[in-house]
């Protein structure tokens, strides 16, 4: 085999160790899945949604009004998206 | 032997409607059950790409041309910003339909778990119609872009 | 150790879109990697707002008897996996466009082979 798939291999098989070793006894030790430590923010989220919003669905009021401001710069990247793939591709799409 | 049969044409052309039906009840119902614009728009960009495979990308782009699809996604892109606008007396994004029982979207649901009541939620499917919108022309735009680019001379198109 | 799957899922999923980076020669298959790394960390968002038994935040039409804020699973990780999805679809259709112009111009898909900015 040639060096290059030897290192990258042993590189892989060191990260993946490095991995195993690093989030399995960490996430069962110290907080086992399925008991978030800290959830005040979103009990008040669930609390308080339907009286400040209006809205049954609590995803959709943390994303359009408890944090809008997010929802605003993602559309700005799918903006920005579309608008680069256009001008990349111009002169192939005029024939 | 560079088209597609009559099959996929047909069953093509039959889908496309019911797929689109569907995406815009997701994007309408974003405020009582899961979905919203960002779903929806995936929905009815993806029966869009439908489209585009059966039928071939130059019969496509002779119907549709991407300025029209530019000018929807500004106009998505204009009226998220200008909704965001609106209750800028009191901050930025505020909810000025929620509390008021006499305007368009304006009613509170009781506490706990209910049926769901359309007319409430405030701004919030007013954003889902904007942010779906912007996301079906961006999506549609892209899917066209590149189906044009790749054409091979004799190939399918 | 059996109840940790999905950080194993998400382990797994990391690794195989690593090695599909590191060493394959096609770029298809180098952007397919990058997208299988993302679809990773987003598994890695989610899983980590999950309560034991819990129902989904929505409140329309929900099972009666259930404590309102200490059943229900966290919404905002779920928010914030929305936003990475669609900026992850964003990268993605750049790449694929950057694919397509550097074909054109070298008439060939092989990375090793496209380094003319050296000589």
């Amino acid at each position: 085999m040639k060096t290059r798939t030897i290192v990258s291999l042993s590189v892989l098989i060191l990260l993946g160790v490095f991995l195993i070793m690093s989030i399995l006894p960490l996430s069962n030790v110290l907080r086992p899945f399925g008991d978030p430590e800290n959830s005040d923010m979103d009990d008040y989220i669930i609390s308080n949604a339907q009286n400040d919003t209006g809205a049954n669905n609590a995803v959709t009021s943390v994303v359009f009004d408890y944090r809008g401001f997010d929802t605003l710069g993602e559309a700005t990247v799918l903006f920005t998206a579309v608008a680069g793939v256009i001008l990349i591709l111009r002169r192939y799409a005029h024939e | 032997m560079n088209d597609t049969s009559k099959i996929i044409k047909t069953i093509s052309a039959i889908m496309f409607p019911f797929v689109t039906i569907y995406g815009l009840y997701v994007i309408m119902h974003g405020h009582l059950t899961p979905g919203g614009g960002f779903q929806g728009g995936a929905i009815v960009a993806s029966g869009c790409a439908l489209l585009v495979v059966a039928f071939g990308s130059e019969a496509i782009a002779k119907k549709v041309k991407e300025s029209d699809l530019s000018i929807l996604e500004s106009v998505g892109a204009l009226g998220f910003i200008s909704l965001a606008f609106i209750g800028i007396a009191t901050t930025f994004f505020y909810n000025v339909l929620a509390g008021r029982s006499g305007s368009l979207f304006g009613t509170i649901p009781p506490f706990g778990s209910n049926p769901g009541y359309l007319n409430s939620g405030g701004l919030l499917p007013l954003m889902n119609f904007a942010v779906g919108t912007k996301v079906i022309a961006g999506l549609f735009a892209i899917v066209l872009i590149l189906a044009i680019a790749t054409r091979k001379k004799g190939g399918r198109t | 150790m059996i109840y940790n799957i999905p950080y194993i899922a998400v382990m797994l999923l990391i690794l195989v879109g690593l090695y599909a980076v590191i060493a394959k020669r096609n770029i298809i298959k180098i952007i397919m990697g990058i997208s299988i790394i993302e679809s990773g960390v987003n598994l890695f968002l989610v899983a980590l707002g999950y309560r034991e038994g819990g129902l989904a935040p929505i409140f329309t039409n929900l099972p009666e008897k259930t404590q309102i804020p200490g059943q229900l699973v966290l919404p905002v990780p779920q928010a914030l996996t929305l936003t990475s999805i669609v900026i992850g679809v964003a990268v993605l259709a750049l790449m694929l466009a950057l694919a397509v112009q550097i074909y054109k111009h070298y008439k060939t898909l092989d990375v090793r082979s496209v380094r003319r900015l050296k000589e």
